[in-house]
């Protein structure tokens, strides 16, 4: 009983820590003031100048290419890393094993490390940096994930069914698309979901591929904005939304699961 | 296009576009980095860039802190993640995945707003900013990262060699030191892993906890880049290439399950 009452409360504590900034950016997106932790009586104000455009255009903006850059690269990623995927499980052992190890660099690399080799290369082919590169630079830090959530469904799988359905007749694209992909279905949106994850939350590589042509991210928006000292208040209820969108969702999938379960 | 067809309808050449991909955004710019930390900037070959390492140390006190800094996070993230992870592979299941989703959920909030809320918050509280706050805000930041995976082995661990150690008359300290802890220790590494090397490379979060008075290597290497010293950059980061390299090959199993840990966070 007492150690159950222990590990219960050890629990909340960290939890409690892991939440209190976030539970003091959802508090204070409530209030107008211009400086975190100053409290200037209860408003909607800036939840409603997130969507009103003028003066906070650029925040507006940022917020769309996230989502455009995470989209192209995780879709990419997943069609590239889907395909991979099948071609390592039918090569030979030691292929197989230098492509797998080739794979996990980007995974093992720090972010920086990363962001200053694809700077360096683009420099050095003589890229404009912008939007194609910080797709290409999400893309090779995305693509290992995909491969290593599809690989796993591949194993799973029957091997003999593809060869079943090329002996009666299939051609292989037929093949690939009615037996292949069905089962790979989970692993490859599983594989999107983290690249996107990933794509909107990269900081360090976007910032060294996204060149300096005016074109902004929400993070390097926000870093931006932290070295010039403050924050610009609306992104407390951006933060909130995208936070509390995030935790239904994954609260609302949990449960799914745990019904198909019983 | 028949040729085409017959070619991609090998399943084995499906690597290929990867394969190059790779070699072109992976291995390339790796050569790359080799490239410029051994030349000037005229592109003349020279080892400038390397013996600046022992002329000019500041960017290796800057790497040796980093160091320590990542040591202590590492260690305080084991002790305070560890019974975590413990805790939580107890309970059932559904739960137990609950609460893990609870613990990464905060990662989606952009680390940056994270940190400058945290500020806020020991601004409110009064603690100063500085060491301790910098070293809160890694462990607060790279604490999931530990307990994934510790999670995730013990939840797999056979419980049959627990009740083994049981009936042979272990008591509950003995059952968790001789079997429990030593069966853990592959998701301890992978967590050392994923949390050790990018408390070194990381740069932006210690600005902001220390009001600018202590910068991490990444933050070195960072600056290199932008002030144009695109050599020497590239140099000190051959230097911490060679230094993951190391721990990679010291430790290949622990390696390999981190990368594949990656896929769950």
């Amino acid at each position: 009983m007492i150690k159950r009452i222990f590990s219960t409360s050890y629990l909340s504590i960290l939890l409690v820590m892991l939440y209190a900034p976030i539970l003091i950016i959802i508090i204070f997106s409530f209030t107008e003031s211009k400086v975190l932790g100053n409290w200037t009586g209860f408003s909607f104000k800036l939840y409603t100048s997130i969507f009103h455009g003028g003066i906070h255009h650029s925040l507006t903006k940022a917020l769309w290419n996230t989502l455009i850059i995470g989209l192209i690269a995780a879709f990419i990623s997943m069609v590239l890393g889907t395909m991979a995927a099948i071609g390592i499980y039918n090569l030979m052992p030691r292929a197989q094993r230098a492509i797998k190890m080739m794979n996990t660099i980007p995974i093992l690399n720090p972010d920086i490390i990363t962001a200053i080799s694809l700077f360096l290369l683009f420099v050095s082919l003589g890229f404009t940096q912008g939007y194609a590169t910080v797709i290409l630079a999400h893309i090779t830090f995305c693509t290992p994930y995909v491969v290593l959530s599809v690989l796993p469904r591949l194993r799973r799988m029957n091997p003999n069914l593809y060869e079943a359905a090329l002996d009666l007749g299939a051609t292989p694209f037929v093949a690939v698309r009615r037996i292949l992909l069905p089962e790979l279905k989970p692993g490859m949106i599983s594989g999107f979901i983290l690249a996107f994850t990933l794509s909107i939350d990269d900081f360090v590589v976007t910032l060294f591929t996204i060149g300096n042509q005016g074109l902004e991210t929400l993070s390097t928006y926000i870093y931006a904005d932290a070295r010039r000292g403050g924050l610009t208040p609306e992104l407390r209820p951006l933060s909130a939304i995208i936070f509390i969108t995030v935790l239904l969702l994954l609260l609302a999938i949990n449960q799914r699961a745990a019904k198909k379960k019983l | 296009m028949s040729n085409l067809k017959s070619f991609m309808g090998r399943r084995r050449n499906w690597t290929i576009p990867y394969a190059l991909f790779l070699v072109l955004f992976v291995l390339l710019p790796l050569v790359i980095i080799v490239y410029y930390a051994f030349t000037n900037i005229d592109g003349k070959f020279t080892l400038d860039n390397i013996k600046k390492f022992w002329i000019h140390p500041e960017a290796m006190q800057v790497f040796l802190y980093s160091v320590v800094v990542a040591f202590i996070t590492t260690i305080l993230c084991i002790l305070i993640g560890y019974p975590a992870a413990y805790i939580l592979s107890k309970m059932e299941q559904q739960k137990a995945k609950l609460l893990i989703i609870l613990f990464v959920l905060p990662m989606w909030v952009n680390f940056l707003i994270r940190t400058l809320a945290t500020v806020a918050l020991f601004d409110f509280l009064k603690i100063p900013l500085g060491e301790g706050a910098l070293i809160f805000g890694m462990v607060y930041n790279f604490l999931p990262f530990m307990v994934y995976p510790i999670y995730n082995i013990l939840q797999k661990t056979d419980q049959s060699l627990i009740e083994a150690a049981q009936d042979l008359g272990a008591n509950p300290r003995q059952v968790f030191f001789k079997t429990v802890f030593p069966l853990s220790i592959p998701g301890i590494t992978s967590g050392i892993i994923m949390v050790f090397m990018p408390v070194i490379s990381t740069f932006a979060i210690a600005e902001l906890l220390t009001i600018n008075n202590i910068k991490l290597f990444g933050t070195t290497l960072q600056e290199n880049i932008y002030n144009g010293t695109w050599n020497y950059g590239a140099a000190l980061s051959l230097f911490m290439l060679v230094f993951i390299g190391a721990t990679i090959l010291l430790n290949r199993e622990g390696s390999s399950k981190a990368a594949e840990e990656g896929t769950l966070i």
